[in-house]
């Protein structure tokens, strides 16, 4: 079990969290104007990275917000966690 | 005294003689016994029969490693333990242990047929031979398969026990308690770290057990754990004995299993059976010690014939002589201290064959001046004895003359095996060691440290400086980083630590020796019946054919030949199997690899890992605040989520059908009661509100006025209906929001999630208020009849209050939000009240609607009530590829909205197909057939398999307004299929024939909700 770190909260365990899949990947604006093929690639389309992932979590069981983190999904280390909405951070490889 | 009992010596309690059975024989040990140990006693040593070729087992270890030995423990009422090893097993008065995989008995087992019949049962037999014919598949050969393949069997009855769990926190987790663990537990406690030492044996020491003659500090070992175990209690150190650490986890989470009464003949009524340790260590410390490796010789399987050390174990520490005269087969030094003790206790030692050309060193020495016959460059190339071994065959290396050598005890030594399971379960890289020639420890995945044997590390006061040192590291470390997630650090090197020159085996120091290879196998040929994986019956011959057979990786060798895959997980069998094939190939070890440790280090139960989480306890009951009422007045209840929903209110002597249709017509011509409490309900709050709903809704929301209803439809992004439900509009920023039963958690957090990340700019605030009201739905033509009078402050005139309309007031003197909805086709309000006053007001309803005939209802009239009416339900006419238009509701999308979640994907080209599966009414020819719901929906039940499915039955019912069945589907094309016969076969190969109609069967105009 993981201990997953909730920018809000801190260092909780993962029961408290439910995952909620790659970070960044935002809805366009107005997505009528989407072609087909970017429309299906922003539903369907996703990376599977060794190493460095960005990630949505939600602490479902605590104060209730999404965040953002970064872990190596190698180790399972994570290197950062923030607020939704903010900037993806720089993580030097 | 028992006749292989030592006169004197070891650590069991002569005093305390403790008697138990083994199949149904009396025996009797002592106190400190194992039921390894006290069968040894009594000169018991066939104790099982092998898995495939039901081969006569001994017992081979001392420890967790045992795989012969494995037996069923049965202590009465469903206490009934199968696969342990008997050289775990503690006895206690009564222990009734029977032993496994024979019949009728163990030494009497007609599957020994087998063993003869071995030819036929090479690695991967099955896959070969029972390919055909293809039915023969699941009727005769699995079930076949089952009966004889396996160890013990599962026992039938509900366990009784009960089992604790608890979360556990510390600086520093010693997993092992042998002389390392406890001098790392000790260095860390020093230091001022909270630690938690753990040890799967009763007593602490480890080798030291056995070990008589050791000192420590120049004390004896029994005095020196005597003394550390109680400094660790005067610092308030967590020591927990009969506890496997067995799993590894991320973020150092370890599991640990303690085992509380399975050693006591009569448990307190209070103890639970055992308790899982959830632990979550800042720094862990790995001294799990190291295996002794057997040797793969030809029949090296017989009862008599067992590891070196282990028959050491026995006598020091047990007081137990395992033979008379015994030959040892060994390539390393650490066979010789075996030999010294056991000769010195009266054993005599026929020869020891060294495969070594010319074994040097002290030891060697020692067993020489103490009138030992040592055989140098020999090897072992057969045995003798059926139940229990009466020869070895003994010859050269290179070959020559055969030696016939009389005994009835073999020690085998082949090198020893560094217990790395739960270094590797914690991700930690391996790494071989070619002095060693056994991978041990390399770089580290987590705040994790190994120290002594687990590390190859074998001599004692090595040990002991190992574990100090990484005590007192694991301290520091512990200190100096509170966190564990974000600190942990995937390439911290393992920190140094002292041990001087790495040594193969206790006694090997500086000297290099031939540790690569197989050890005592003749190079030149296959050996016969050589096994290498006891439990699982695979030889040297299983493995050679694996690799002629064209498989390279150790990964697919293993999961061909199953070596490894038994409840030992390869304890000793890997490392022999892995050397094999490393040079069949001609590689080098590490270039074959080594297969992946899992959790559990040895079975835990399943009672265990559950803990309370059982029975009434497996998961939450959900109950309305009306469900007390429908209890007393008989409803029968089904399980809808959590919830338990009333099903039906039968009366004396109807069975379901009968209560279902009586229901039906009370709603249709007079007026039901139904408890709605457990929709989902979510309040939609802020100036944002309308907008909000705009776009996670697909329909129109902004014009909506207060006091108006609309029927709610939500999909996810991708397009498909993902839940519905009434929405009411209180206010202009206030929404009163209806989910399906199961589905208003998954809508709270759509919405939250698009709320918090997708419009972040939006003023809105979601609450879910599913707990906060209980809904009382009444409904039939005389539902307005039935509330009027308790109605207050509210007009429901026909006119005054439209269908789908909601308003505030009080229902029978209780603040309620009353909405005209109807999800039955009849005139229908759904009265919300706050959930405690709930059975006070369905009370009232209930007494006010006597005059009316009204009559309670449940779960399964809604649905019968509903499919009439051709009214949806997500989940059953929707399952996760349905869009609006499929079924009819595209007259549900606000055409107007520029966006909502899920618009654009309703634009992609597959959603426009003609041959989208649509909802269309099924009616079989047969009014009295119900179809079966999930059938699959044919043109023609008589083309050939596979035949083209068009679609399935979502919904099938007796309608007593109709008089006939009726049934929902999903069909291809189905609206330009209607008036077409189509079929559903049934499994019995039968087919009914239906007919394509409309699916709104009972008043399609809907005139009805007007009245």
């Amino acid at each position: 079990m993981l201990i997953v770190p909730c920018p809000h909260c801190g260092d909780r365990p993962e029961i408290e969290f439910r995952y909620a899949g790659p970070a960044h990947i935002e809805r366009a604006q107005r997505p009528a104007e989407l072609s087909d093929e970017d429309w299906a690639s922003y539903l369907y389309l996703r990376d599977n990275p060794k190493g460095l992932h960005f990630e949505r979590w939600r602490h479902i069981h605590g104060c209730g917000r999404f965040f953002n983190a970064a872990r190596d999904t190698v180790s399972d280390r994570f290197v950062a966690s923030y607020k939704a909405g903010q900037k993806r951070p720089e993580i030097p490889r | 005294m028992t006749p292989f009992r030592t006169p004197a010596g070891g650590r069991i309690d002569r005093g305390k003689p403790i008697r138990f059975t083994f199949d149904g024989m009396a025996y009797t040990g002592q106190a400190g016994d194992t039921l390894a140990s006290a069968l040894l006693a009594n000169g018991v040593h066939l104790v099982g029969r092998s898995f495939k070729y039901h081969r006569p087992r001994g017992i081979v270890a001392a420890g967790a490693e045992e795989p012969n030995a494995l037996v069923t423990v049965d202590r009465g009422g469903g206490r009934e333990v199968p696969n342990l090893r008997a050289t775990q097993v503690e006895i206690y008065e009564g222990l009734t242990a029977i032993s496994q995989n024979r019949w009728p008995s163990l030494k009497r087992d007609l599957g020994a047929v087998n063993d003869l019949l071995s030819p036929l049962f090479p690695a991967g037999f099955y896959y070969k031979t029972f390919k055909w014919p293809r039915s023969f598949w699941a009727k005769v050969y699995e079930p076949a398969i089952r009966r004889s393949a396996g160890l013990g069997r599962a026992p039938k009855a509900p366990d009784p026990d009960r089992y604790a769990q608890l979360y556990a926190h510390c600086d520093v987790l010693v997993i092992g308690g042998g002389p390392t663990g406890i001098a790392a537990a000790l260095a860390a406690a020093e230091a001022g770290a909270r630690v938690i030492l753990c040890d799967e044996q009763p007593e602490f020491g480890g080798s030291l057990l056995h070990d008589p003659g050791a000192t420590i500090d120049g004390k004896a070992a029994t005095e020196w754990i005597a003394e550390s175990l109680a400094a660790l209690g005067r610092r308030d150190a967590v020591v927990l004995p009969r506890t496997t650490g067995f799993g590894y986890f991320a973020h150092n989470f370890v599991g640990l299993a303690e085992r509380i009464t399975d050693h006591l003949a009569a448990p307190g009524a209070r103890q639970p059976r055992e308790r899982l340790w959830q632990v979550r260590a800042k720094e862990v410390v790995l001294a799990a010690g190291a295996i002794e490796r057997p040797l793969a010789f030809p029949q090296n399987d017989r009862p008599g014939i067992m590891l070196a050390e282990a028959a050491r174990t026995y006598l020091n520490r047990y007081g137990v002589r395992p033979g008379t005269r015994a030959v040892v087969i060994t390539d390393g030094d650490s066979a010789y201290r075996a030999a010294l003790d056991l000769a010195a206790a009266g054993i005599a030692i026929a020869a020891i064959a060294d495969t070594r050309a010319a074994p040097p060193g002290p030891l060697v020495d020692a067993a020489r001046a103490a009138g030992i016959v040592v055989h140098p460059a020999t090897t072992i190339i057969g045995t003798e004895g059926r139940r229990r071994v009466h020869s070895a065959r003994l010859a050269p290396v290179g070959g020559g003359p055969e030696d016939h050598v009389s005994c009835d005890l073999i020690l085998m030594s082949g090198g020893w095996t560094p217990a790395v399971h739960l270094f590797s379960q914690s991700r930690g890289k391996l790494r071989y060691d070619e002095a060693l020639g056994a991978f041990v420890p390399g770089t580290s995945a987590q705040r994790e440290r190994s120290a002594g044997g687990c590390r190859g590390t074998y001599e004692l006061d090595a040990c002991i400086g190992e574990g100090h040192a990484a005590g007192r590291e694991a301290a520091a470390a512990a200190r100096r980083s509170p966190a564990v997630s974000a600190t942990v650090s995937g390439d911290a090197p393992a920190a140094p630590l002292p041990g001087g020159e790495r040594s193969s085996q206790p006694g090997d120091a500086e000297r290099g020796r031939d540790v690569a290879g197989e050890g005592a196998l003749p190079r030149r040929k296959i050996p016969k019946r050589a096994f290498v994986d006891f439990q699982n019956d695979v030889t040297v011959k299983d493995l050679a054919l694996a690799l002629r057979e064209g498989f390279r990786s150790i990964e697919h060798v293993k999961r061909y030949t199953t070596t490894g895959m038994a409840t030992d997980q390869g304890k000793t069998s890997n490392m022999t199997a892995l050397e094999f094939v490393a040079t069949s190939l001609g590689k080098a070890v590490p270039a074959v690899g080594t297969t992946t440790f899992r959790q559990p280090y040895t079975p835990v139960t399943f009672g265990v890992i559950a803990g309370a989480a059982r029975g009434d306890l497996f998961e939450p009951v959900r109950r309305t605040p009306i469900h007390s009422w429908a209890a007393e007045n008989g409803a029968v209840f089904e399980d809808v989520g959590l919830w338990k929903r009333a099903w039906y209110f039968p009366k004396a002597g109807e069975d379901m059908h009968e209560a279902v249709a009586r229901e039906c017509r009370a709603v249709r011509e007079g007026a039901g009661i139904f408890d709605a409490s457990t929709l989902g309900k979510i309040e939609v709050v802020g100036p944002d509100a309308a907008e909000f709903m705009n776009r996670l809704y697909t329909n129109a929301w902004t014009k909506l006025e207060p006091g108006r209803c609309r029927y709610g439809l939500m999909l996810t992004e991708a397009g498909f209906i993902m839940d519905d439900g009434v929405v009411g509009r209180l206010a202009p920023d206030r929404f009163h929001v209806t989910t399906t039963t199961g589905g208003a958690p998954r809508v709270l957090h759509h919405m939250e999630d698009y709320l918090q990340t997708e419009f972040p700019d939006l003023k809105v605030w979601l609450t879910s208020t599913t707990e906060q009201w209980a809904v009382i739905a009444v409904q039939g033509p005389k539902a307005r009849d039935v509330i009027v009078s308790l109605v207050d402050g509210i007009d429901i005139a026909r006119d005054a209050m439209p269908h789908m309309s909601v308003r505030l007031g009080k229902v029978a003197g209780v603040p309620a939000r009353l909405f005209r909805v109807s999800f039955t086709g009849e005139l229908g309000f759904e009265i919300n009240v706050p959930a405690r006053h709930g059975r006070a007001v369905w009370e009232a309803v209930h007494a006010a609607g006597q005059a009316h005939g009204i009559a309670p209802y449940g779960t399964e009239t809604m649905h019968v009530l509903r499919a009439e009416k051709g009214y949806i339900i997500v989940g059953q006419e929707s399952d996760g590829t349905v869009i609006p238009a499929d079924l009819g509701l595209d007259g549900m999308i606000g055409k107007t909205k520029p966006d909502f979640v899920g618009k654009r994907s309703l634009a992609r080209p597959d959603m426009q197909l003609a041959d989208r599966k649509q909802l269309v009414g099924l009616l079989a020819t047969d009014p009295k057939v119900t179809l079966e719901e999930g059938a699959q929906v044919v043109e023609d039940p008589n083309a050939p398999v596979p035949m083209r499915m068009l679609g399935h039955v979502t919904s099938s019912y007796a309608s007593a307004a109709l008089g006939r069945s009726i049934a929902l589907a999903l069909v291809s094309g189905g609206r330009a299929r209607k008036g077409m016969k189509l079929f559903v076969p049934a499994l019995d190969g039968t087919a009914q024939e239906a007919t394509v109609t409309d699916p709104v069967f009972y008043d399609p105009e809907g005139k009805r909700l007007d009245g």
